[in-house]
């Protein structure tokens, strides 16, 4: 399981095989609803990282996703919002259960988040170098030359041309896709250990996408960091994670390895994604499946399984009366569903 | 930049000629002669009619406007109706205690705005944030005059910790000059003090929402330098814009502060000026004023280029 990129000093568990990078415990994130109190949007969230592993926290806008990277940042407060329940555990220190400042030592040299937006993550006022170079100052103990030096390797390391002269321009001098690659390299100048992209391609061209991923997957095997993707589109999980947590409606829907997930995806949620990504080469009278309805908002989720209003599957009497459980599955290692008719249905997953 | 400022200063030589043809007009339309004025108590038609001759006051308004243009332009504001100093000795004289004033208001004004909104921006939405919201809420409508006379009454003739009127100036020391400028300054300084807490109050909560400074928490930084250095700036730019109108604003406001503390500045010069119908003395107060707004809002320009750097390309 280890890689042998793995950074040194990797904890190792009583059984010798990798302890956790990142452990997820039941968290549950809540926000002030409107109309006063607290409105929980993310439920009972579980799941762990290894070192050097990667992971894609999968679901449509408002599943929840954010919301669980943010609180892994611990910025859940910076955000407005709170930490209700669960435990955050980071190299097998439990974050939620420590102080402030001990979390925002982490934030840099531990983890560092790049963000959906790489335009409006950069501070306007300020040169790209100037950003870069604060936070190894700051992490890394370096003095001003330093970290000078070091903004110039990493912006070369993200393969931005005439890195030496372009740290001494701003943000806005930068395209969508080049002010990505600044908040890459602004991330990886603190040699995190746990990378978390949320959504990092979404705001960006197509033809950017894919080169944004390719870094991404190229400083993963340089680098040994692990990864933790924030995306709606599986295609591009597909080609990057190796685990996946798909979300709905704040909670997990399912979990499994990547492969195991896309041939044999066991929720009507995840098979309805497969089912709605285009497919070049297939014929081309294939209709897209969509997934009707839309995702219900916090404080409006439906009492039995949050998904049966919109499930092709949903039996009444079974599907809306209770909500189901996270189960794991028979003959699949590490493959949980929310789903009560998960051994009774057989779902499509990626035809090839 | 030395361009941009060449450029902006150029295009801002007519405004001196338009604000004083108003002025020109003004008078021209006010009620009063003075001839009748200057001629003093019972005149003779004769005296004042040897008076407006004497002044040419009986050229049409625009020839009259046209020669005092052709003065200016060869460095003569004229002489006073009222003593026989040149117009430029008058303002000279009197102008270093108005920038004295107008300085330690503005900088009351900033101290004191800057503190308030840091200081309820780090206690978002609690009960010291709600506090200098209304704190900031009524000074905007306390009228500098009546505050000038509390604060008068008060700390001068009640706790007598200040001067209660007059002016030193800064050759005498630094002590007596700003012994003598506190409260007028205060009492100048409270509205735009006011108005600066309101206003970085409100872009500090603005920009502290953004992604940019999420991004900075996510880097780690410190709680200060997500504050002072990825927020202060950008919260700034809106807060020089509304500080640049207020400088003519507290300009226009030394005027009654002077009078209240019998302080021998521009705006006493200017009052005296109206009364007395001295017209020069009053052109010349008019194109100063004109001259240090129209600075004033360049330096703000100028400044756009530190605070947001789009500016600059």
């Amino acid at each position: 399981m280890a890689r042998e990129t793995a950074p040194a000093g990797t904890r190792t568990d009583a059984t010798g095989g990798t302890a956790d990078l990142l452990r997820v415990e039941n968290l549950s994130v809540e926000f002030p609803s409107p109309s006063g109190g607290w409105q929980t949007t993310v439920q009972d969230v579980s799941f762990s990282l290894k070192p050097g592993g990667s992971m894609a926290l999968v679901g449509e806008s408002g599943s929840g996703k954010t919301v669980t990277s943010i609180a892994v940042m611990g910025l859940t407060g910076a955000t407005g919002g709170r930490i209700a329940s669960g435990r955050i555990v980071f190299d097998g220190v439990d974050l939620t259960a420590g102080t402030q400042k001990q979390w925002r030592d982490l934030r840099g040299p531990g983890m560092g988040m790049i963000f959906q937006q790489p335009i409006r993550s950069l501070n306007p006022a300020y040169t790209v170098g100037d950003q870069i170079a604060e936070s190894v100052r700051k992490h890394l103990g370096m003095n001003r030359k330093q970290a000078r030096a070091r903004a110039v390797e990493m912006l070369d390391m993200v393969q931005i041309p005439r890195a030496a002269q372009r740290i001494d321009d701003y943000p806005h001098a930068f395209s969508g896709g080049m002010c990505q690659r600044v908040m890459i390299a602004m991330v990886m100048a603190c040699n995190p250990r746990l990378l978390i992209a949320d959504e990092p391609t979404t705001a960006l061209d197509v033809t950017v996408q894919e080169r944004i991923l390719e870094l991404l997957r190229d400083l993963q095997e340089q680098t040994g960091v692990a990864l933790l993707f924030v995306s709606h589109d599986l295609a591009v999980v597909a080609e990057l994670c190796r685990d996946v947590v798909v979300m709905y409606a704040g909670e997990v829907a399912e979990n499994a390895p990547s492969e195991q997930l896309f041939f044999h995806p066991r929720h009507p949620y995840t098979s309805g994604l497969i089912g709605s990504i285009p497919k070049p080469g297939l014929s081309t009278d294939r209709r897209l499946r969509a997934i009707p309805g839309g995702i219900p908002a916090p404080g409006a989720w439906p009492h039995g399984c949050r998904f049966s209003s919109r499930c092709e599957f949903a039996v009444p009497g079974r599907c809306d009366v209770a909500h189901p459980g996270l189960v794991r599955l028979d003959g699949a290692a590490e493959h949980h569903a929310r789903c009560v008719r998960a051994a009774e249905l057989s779902l499509d997953g990626v035809t090839v | 930049m030395i361009r941009y400022a060449s450029r902006r200063l150029l295009a801002a030589i007519p405004l001196l000629f338009v604000v004083p043809l108003l002025v020109f007009a003004l008078i021209e339309l006010a009620p009063g002669d003075p001839a009748v004025v200057l001629a003093g108590d019972e005149p003779t038609p004769e005296r004042v009619e040897a008076i407006r001759e004497e002044l040419n006051l009986n050229a049409p308004v625009l020839v009259r406007y046209a020669m005092w243009v052709g003065d200016v332009l060869r460095g003569d504001l004229g002489t006073s109706f009222l003593s026989d100093q040149t117009v430029i000795e008058l303002l000279t004289r009197r102008m270093a205690t108005t920038m004295s004033l107008v300085l330690v208001a503005m900088i009351f004004a900033v101290v004191l705005g800057a503190t308030l909104a840091l200081v309820a921006t780090l206690r978002s939405g609690g009960i010291v944030d709600r506090f200098v919201n209304g704190l900031a809420s009524i000074a905007i409508a306390i009228p500098g005059f009546w505050f000038g006379l509390v604060l008068a009454s008060v700390f001068a003739v009640g706790l007598q910790m200040f001067p209660a009127f007059g002016y030193q100036p800064l050759a005498d020391g630094f002590w007596p000059w700003l012994s003598h400028l506190v409260l007028p300054g205060i009492a100048l300084g409270l509205l735009p003090a006011a108005e600066v807490t309101l206003q970085l109050r409100s872009a500090l909560g603005q920009v502290m929402k953004s992604d940019y400074v999420l991004n900075a928490e996510a880097k780690g930084l410190s709680r200060s330098s997500v504050v002072f250095k990825h927020s202060l700036k950008n919260a700034c730019i809106p807060v020089v814009t509304v500080l640049g109108f207020r400088v003519a604003e507290v300009l226009a406001g030394s005027v009654t502060i002077e009078m209240i503390y019998n302080m021998p500045g521009l705006g006493r010069t200017a009052i005296e000026a109206v009364q007395g119908r001295d017209i020069p003395v009053l052109l010349g107060f008019v194109l100063f004023s004109t001259t240090v707004v129209v600075l004033v809002n360049l330096i703000v320009d100028i400044s756009y280029g530190y605070f947001n750097p789009k500016v600059r390309s």
